[in-house]
This record gives C-alpha cells, structure tokens and sequence, in this order.
C-alpha cells in the first residue's frame, strides 16, 4: 500500500474509485451538476460522471461559485466523495468548510503523477499526518 | 488561531447564532490556510446567484434570516454581485418561474440580514472604491483582483458564505493577500504587445492566467507601454483571475505597489507577443459560422463601453438576440443619457444587475436554442464550455457586426 502526506486536511475518512487528471477543478466552469458529469470540453475528464468518485487533480480554478455549489451538490447528493488536489484555493477552502467535504492538498509529489487513474484509495484527513492511501491499482 | 476577546464572545455564542457560525466557519478556514489571526474587514462583498445556491443554500439564508434582528444583521457594509436574473426581461430571456421564485427568496434572506443589494460586479467603477491598504472581504474574482491590483487593497477570493461570515464578524482570517510578503511578485513576464481593444486585454488576461496556473502566484507584467484604462484593466483582471484563478498582479509604472512587489532580481519567464493573443482567440473561433446569440457581459459593463455599443449599433438592425449587461447603479444613467433607448432601437437588450454566466445559463440555452455565442469578454469565453456553449472571441466591434449578420465574417 503506498501512502502520500497531506499538508492540510479536513472531512472524514471516506475510500472510493478515482477520477485523476492533470487538470484543474471548478465546479462551475467544469461540471454539470445536474447530470453529474465533468462538462467542459477542454477538461481532461470530460465526459466523465464524479458521483461517489474521489477526484485527485492538480490546482483550484476559476470563480467564487464553488463555495456554494458545493453545499448545493452535497445537499442533493449528487457530489463526488472527496476532493485532493495539489493547490487549492480559498473558495475550495471555503466551500468544503460549509458543506462539510473531504479535502486533502499539499502533497511533496504531484499527487496526479502517483495515483493511478481508477485506482481504489482512501482518504483520511483524520490522520496524523492526513494522507491518501492507495488501496487497489485498476 | 489567536483570538481577542470580542472574537472569543462570538465563539461562544454570545452575539447569537449566525455570528458563532460565522466565526466557526472562519476559524475553519483560516486554520486550513494557515492564518493566525483575523484582520478588521470595511467592507464585504458577496456573489450568491441562486444557480449557485440552489435551493439548498437560500434555505441556508432563510434559516440565518429567521434570527431576531440583532442577531443577523451585518455589521459592515456588505453588497451583492449579480443576481440570476433582471426580472424586468425575464420573460424575454425565457427563464421559469422557479428561477425567479428562488431569487425573490434570495434577496428577501438577504435584505433581512441587512446587505444591500447593489447586484454588481463592478463595485469598483460605481459603488465605493477600495483605498490603498484597505482590508475588504470581496467576492467575485474580477472584483478582488481589480481591488488588490489596481487600487493596492487587501482582499482573497471570499466565496459567498464567507463573504457573509466576514460581514456578520467585521473581520476575516488573515492569510494570503492580507499579509504583505504574499504580495510581492512570484514570476514576471514581458509584454510585447500592448493590447488594443477590451477583447485582446482579456485574451491577454487569459494567456498569463495559463501560465500563471494558481491562486498563490503573483504575475508581474514588464513591457506594458502605456497606462491602460479602468474598463481595460477590467477586462485584463477579469480574465487573468478567471483563466488562473489568480487575485493579484502587478503592472509596471502602472499599479500601485509595483515598485516594491517586483523584485529587480526575478527574471523574466516568458515573453508574450501578440501572436499568442491572436491564437489564444483562434483557439475558440474554429469552427463557428451561424452564430445564436451576441452577449456583452462579465464583467457588467461601464457606462463608457455601453455608450460604445450604441455608437457601434447607430443605423443597424440586430437579427439575432443581442444582450448588453449592466449595473443597477450604470442604467439609469444609460436611460437617462438614452443609451439604452439607442442600444434597443437597434434591436439589443440591455438587462440591469444580472451578468449572463449566473443566469442559468444552461437553462436560458436549451430554452432559447443558443449554441453559438460571441462576446467580447475572455472571461465568458472561458467559462461558457462547460454550460453547453459554443463560444467565441471577437473585439467589440465584430460582435456588432455579427448581431446584424447573424453569422461570423461576413
């Protein structure tokens, strides 16, 4: 089992399937959250349902709408499990905090290098120190 | 986090619920980013569309808005981004009842915790400019990083609820662009193409907004050969923030702490030249011939840049939806100045306090058939993908052209 270091941390322990790219989250520019797919073209998960997946991407984009869409997705259940991600930023931060979300960042590797696409893993940020733990490779 | 008394008073509950909530959530979220106190905010600025609340997040509101008086009002002067709608047009731009419905709902919580509802992203042009050194609690991206680059404030990305959170405290955690050694340059990049029109701003916004790549880098521009405008430096920090999800840059001999934040020993990474502007606009024109719909928004435009579409529209005739966006604080002015009256004699709509992406847009296009798009704003550009649109770049001027064509290059 192979295990990465999280700088910061917050959520619950929660393991699931994961959705990697090297590519960046919003949840407005990127999802539709009605159906639950990952929606812009450009998006290396285009296409691609997040629901229940944990998602492992690269850096924070975009606005200031995550911040809601996240309470509004998690409140409807139509959400992935968690969020991992190299870099946030203040509205991810804040949007998990309101929805009450798992989220792990800040990793000494590219974390979308290391954990394979599919792969099955957990994410416990109620560890010391908070970490992603690969359970199964695809 | 270290906290005074009055802070530890609110963490206990004694000025009522929403305040305790609201300096949970920011403890939270200032411990994440490593803040260790909070910082007095003068004002608070919060982007809450229902599309982004959903119904989950205005019964949020509606529960802090059933509070006695005093317990949910906000302390600081606290105003409104766009809303999800202009209910005057409503009908036209065929939005359902519902949507309309949540937003009455919305601005009822709102109005009951004591924000204003000035439903603009260009506060900074109309409602109160931020000073030097001020400490704000600013949502919606453009408007941050106007603030923190242009007039030198202090603020991050403050997400709706954390927005409310800072106006219900007074204050927000002090971490990022609070603190004065993240404010100083972290790459710097040449210029060599001044750009022209409000268009190429963005697209050069969105060029250094890739490059860039997070919310904790601070691009210096070198190379910049004259002071741009407010609408310009707009359009340039709109795109910059929205591409690279970035609030601060500086802009040699034209912002305010670029002397001090641009290190002389940083090294230039990157030259841009204007053929990474055109093909930066290349990029999303492919493709596209008949076009559905011409939007000038995001940000909401200046009385200047509604008077140019007027101009641009004298003895034309739109054949396909044209939509001009603009402040409540602009349009009366426009009315009064008849430049709405020009602007809708030739067949646009000028809508007053919403911005398009925050409209449903994904409704408003499969209820009025948009799939093509062009706008003058990178910013919407970048953003419209993942609704379903299909759009383009163009200067102002083309998309004037293309309203009454109904197609491009023609």
């Amino acid at each position: 089992m192979t295990m990465f270091r999280a700088a910061a941390a917050m959520g619950r322990r929660v393991q699931g399937r994961a959705l990697v790219a090297k590519d960046g989250f919003s949840a407005r520019y990127d999802l539709d959250r009605v159906r639950g797919v990952f929606s812009r073209p450009e998006h290396r998960l285009a296409g691609q349902s997040y629901l229940g997946r944990i998602l492992v991407l690269d850096a924070a984009k975009g606005g200031v709408a995550t911040a809601w869409m996240l309470h509004e997705m998690t409140a409807r259940g139509v959400m992935p499990m968690a969020l991992v991600l190299n870099r946030v930023n203040p509205i991810m931060v804040q949007g998990a905090t309101l929805a009450n979300f798992t989220m792990l960042s800040g990793f000494d590797v590219d974390i979308t290098a290391v954990v394979p696409h599919g792969a099955v893993v957990e994410v416990d940020p109620e560890a010391d120190p908070p970490c992603l733990r690969v359970l199964a490779l695809p | 986090m270290r906290l005074t008394d009055e802070e530890r008073a609110m963490l206990a509950g004694e000025a009522g619920p929403a305040r305790q909530w609201a300096i949970e959530h920011q403890m939270r979220v200032g411990r994440y980013l490593g803040a260790e106190d909070f910082v007095a905010v003068s004002q608070a600025h919060i982007m809450a569309d229902t599309e982004s609340l959903g119904v989950a997040g205005v019964e949020w509101l509606e529960r802090l808005a059933a509070l006695p008086d005093v317990a949910r009002r906000v302390r600081i002067p606290t105003i409104t981004d766009p809303r999800g709608t202009d209910f005057a047009a409503a009908a036209r731009l065929k939005q359902q009842e519902w949507m309309l419905a949540l937003e009455r709902r919305a601005i009822a919580a709102f109005e009951a915790l004591g924000v204003l509802m000035t439903d603009t992203c260009i506060n900074y042009q109309t409602i109160m400019p931020a000073v030097l050194g001020e400490h704000m609690a600013y949502g919606d991206t453009g408007v941050v990083i106007y603030a923190n680059s242009v007039l030198g404030a202090r603020s991050n990305f403050e997400g709706g609820p954390s927005a409310l959170a800072a106006g219900l405290t007074g204050r927000t955690p002090r971490y990022g662009y609070h603190l004065p050694e993240k404010r100083r340059a972290t790459l710097k990049l040449r210029v060599d193409c001044t750009p022209r029109a409000l268009h190429e701003w963005g697209a050069l916004g969105g060029v250094i907004g890739r490059i860039a790549g997070d919310y904790w880098q601070v691009p210096a521009l070198v190379g910049i050969d004259r002071v741009p405008t407010s609408d310009e430096l707009k359009h340039f920090g709109a795109a910059l923030a929205s591409y690279g999800s970035i609030a601060l840059f500086h802009m040699a001999d034209v912002t305010p702490e670029a002397q001090h934040a641009i290190i002389p020993t940083l090294a230039v990474t990157a030259t841009i030249t204007a053929a990474d502007l055109v093909a930066f606009q290349a990029a999303y024109r492919a493709e596209l011939d008949r076009i559905d719909v011409v939007v000038f928004s995001s940000p909401q435009l200046s009385l200047i840049e509604l008077r140019d579409v007027a101009d641009l529209l004298d003895g034309r005739r739109a054949t396909i939806p044209l939509l001009v966006v603009t402040s409540p604080q602009v349009k009366p002015d426009a009315d009064r100045l008849g430049i709405t009256a020009r602007i809708e004699a030739a067949g646009g709509l000028v809508l007053s306090g919403m911005c398009f992406y925050q409209s449903y847009a994904r409704e408003m296009a499969e209820a009025n058939g948009w799939q093509t798009l062009v706008t003058p704003s990178a910013k919407l550009v970048n953003i419209l993908g993942g609704y379903g649109y299909r759009p383009a770049l163009l200067s102002m001027q083309e998309c004037i052209e293309v309203a009454c064509a109904g197609r491009i290059g023609v």
